[in-house]
């Protein structure tokens, strides 16, 4: 990511130590994740300690520190999504993206996680991808819906 | 400032505002042990091994002394067998992180504890956030701090800062009370010896 831009980012929250966060889950949305030269910059310009930025981006399931695909999905693995299948969903589209729950692919398209409930549980099993919801899905039905994502 | 009056194991004691209970008793000559407490740094209440019973109105509930402060007309205990049963527990529990600990096995031995009552997970850490607080309270050099939360939550150097600076301090080590921290460092030192490129490393957090 560019320094500029991060500066940019900085610049907009005027440089207060008190918006690290915000800062971090704007770096987080454009970028996917956050790098090491990332977090350092901000560590300078916030006056925050380096050790204590590392303590919140890795507190916080929001924020990463290795690289993510463009595409985020997450599949539902709730109560309800369990009941109606969601397993099969997860294994379906772990074919299809040859990658497990908490990985990335080689290209950066996809990451994959797992979650415990999205709150529209009436749709399930469901997937989101980018925080698009893709409801009452059957295992055949991930392909036609992941392929739209390049 | 003002004066408070209280009763610490049946001896009266005077102490100040804002002072904390076990500020109050070790003036007043009575021993609460503590594995997160260090004078000089902030109060913190992580290790709870220094719960007491604090009475007041009539009513009584344990408290964590190290970080509760001190009230007129207190009256506290700070041993009973109620308070050495919550001891004993908060004992087991950290000795299954850290069941080599001389300091958590001298306490183990004094209320009772037996250290093979929790399966056991040695991450050596108790999470008492004293080396954490010590860089950064007293040093304020930062070069340590937690990651991760809940049950993964361990200390971590970090590993340009710590080359730079804790070569010639090392101050946090003595206060370890397991021997978690010095791993974490000799573990950092030996990465980073073998690969200045972090970046690289897989098994680093970045």
């Amino acid at each position: 990511m560019d320094i500029n831009r991060i500066d940019q980012i900085i610049d907009r929250h005027n440089c207060e130590a008190s918006s690290l966060i915000q800062v971090l889950l704007e770096i987080q949305s454009e970028n996917h994740w956050l790098p090491k030269q990332a977090l350092e910059r901000i560590s300078e310009r916030l006056e925050v300690p380096l050790s204590r930025i590392q303590h919140i981006a890795t507190f916080y399931k929001a924020f990463s520190l290795v690289p993510k695909g463009r595409h985020e999905i997450h599949i539902c693995m709730g109560t309800a999504c369990h009941v109606r299948g969601a397993q099969n969903i997860l294994s379906a589209v772990e074919d299809l993206t040859g990658i497990k729950p908490g990985e990335t692919d080689l290209d950066l398209k996809f990451s994959l996680e797992t979650v415990n409930c999205l709150g529209c549980c009436a749709l399930g099993p469901v997937m989101d991808v980018n925080g698009q919801i893709h409801g009452n899905l059957a295992p055949a039905d991930t392909e036609e819906a992941l392929k739209k994502y390049e | 400032m003002s004066k408070i009056l209280l009763k610490i194991d049946g001896k009266e004691i005077e102490a100040e505002e804002g002072m904390t209970l076990l500020e109050a008793a070790r003036d007043g000559g009575i021993e609460i042990p503590a594995l997160c407490h260090h004078e000089k740094l902030e109060p913190y209440g992580a290790c709870r091994i220094c719960t007491v019973e604090a009475e007041k109105n009539g009513r009584s509930k344990l408290v964590v002394s190290c970080v509760y402060p001190v009230e007129k007309g207190l009256n506290v205990t700070t041993r009973s067998e109620k308070i050495d049963r919550v001891r004993k527990t908060i004992l087991e529990l950290l000795l299954s992180h850290a069941p080599d600990s001389e300091k958590l096995l001298e306490l183990a031995a004094e209320y009772g504890a037996n250290k093979d009552r929790f399966e056991k997970e040695p991450s050596f850490c108790v999470h008492c956030g004293l080396c954490v607080r010590y860089c950064a309270e007293i040093k304020g050099k930062f070069a340590v701090g937690f990651i991760n939360r809940g049950s993964r939550r361990e200390i971590n150097f970090l590993p340009e800062l710590a080359a730079a600076e804790c070569w010639k301090c090392k101050e946090c080590f003595p206060l370890c009370p397991t021997s978690a921290l010095q791993a974490a460092f000799v573990f950092t030192e030996a990465q980073f010896s073998e690969t200045p490129a972090f970046e690289t490393d897989s098994g680093n957090k970045y």
